[in-house]
């Protein structure tokens, strides 16, 4: 971002879809859908939200492509360790 | 982004693979370290509760959703005001980037006195780090997350200690990005936990 500073995201945009994704989730928790349903509708929610955060908060958006890939890296190892563990469950 | 060595301000280094200065190069490399620690305590909870025994508790049994919503929405807000701080330098305004940053270590004050209330409550009727496996990883997950918060509240005050004495210009202002992407991190790490801990 600091090299080119022209970039100035419409962060009121971003705050009002954070907000409205916020209330759209509490609402879906106590809707009452089948809860495999609730449950992957949130996790859809929430990425999505992390990722406005993450795009436009944090410039990702902008940054090199190397950068990127340092942002994304470390959950990939931290997937593997949470699917591992899980398998144990099968 | 199209970065060159004369546009990162006072950066001793040459920015290469990255294409930023080594302030910022050095908080994305925490950053990374901080997602294989949340991820630890998350995967952790996932795993619990994935085989707990007994039945876990339904979204607002025992938490309370709608002040942590308005909570969630505080955080949110003072991520809001950070950019905003962050806008301010870059048009060279010092005014406004002190004024933003003292509303963002505000509002994340109130993050934490509302977090802290919370915990008040939740103890006062008896559920503590020792109710079981939710209470403990409610407790740690939360907990971790609310010594961020007062870590990035103490960075954003020393900020805008610095903005008031003029350490930062419109060429100059690594200070106020760098404590920037910590403190939006610490705000997308709650968006998740808001989500698994309080709705799922």
């Amino acid at each position: 971002m600091s090299a080119e500073g022209k970039h100035q995201p419409r962060y009121m945009a971003v705050f009002g879809g954070l907000a409205v994704l916020t209330a759209i989730e509490v609402a879906v928790a106590f809707m009452g859908f089948e809860r495999r349903v609730t449950v992957i509708l949130l996790l859809g929610f929430a990425i999505w939200k992390a990722l406005l955060v993450a795009l436009y908060f944090m410039h990702l958006k902008w940054e090199s492509r190397s950068l990127k890939i340092l942002a994304v890296a470390p959950f990939f190892p931290a997937a593997i360790m949470v699917i591992v563990v899980m398998m144990e469950k099968f | 982004m199209s970065g060159h060595a004369v546009d990162v301000g006072s950066s001793r280094f040459e920015p290469s693979t990255f294409q930023v200065n080594d302030k910022k190069l050095g908080m994305w490399v925490f950053l990374a370290s901080e997602v294989m620690f949340f991820t630890g305590l998350i995967g952790s909870y996932i795993i619990l509760r994935w085989g707990a025994a007994s039945p876990w508790p339904m979204p607002g049994e025992v938490l309370n959703v709608p002040i942590t919503a308005g909570n969630t929405f505080i955080l949110i807000c003072s991520s809001v005001t950070m950019v905003k701080a962050f806008a301010a330098i870059e048009e060279g305004d010092q005014k406004m980037l002190r004024i933003w940053l003292l509303a963002t270590a505000f509002i994340g004050a109130c993050f934490v006195g509302v977090q802290i209330y919370e915990y008040t409550e939740l103890i006062h009727h008896g559920f503590l780090p020792s109710s079981g496996l939710y209470g403990s990883a409610f407790f740690t997950m939360t907990g971790f997350h609310g010594l961020h918060v007062t870590i990035g509240v103490l960075c954003i005050l020393w900020v805008a200690m610095k903005s008031f004495r003029g350490s930062y210009s419109q060429a100059d202002h690594q200070g106020v990005e760098v404590i920037g992407l910590y403190w939006h991190f610490v705000d997308l790490v709650w968006i998740i936990l808001f989500t698994i801990v309080y709705l799922i």
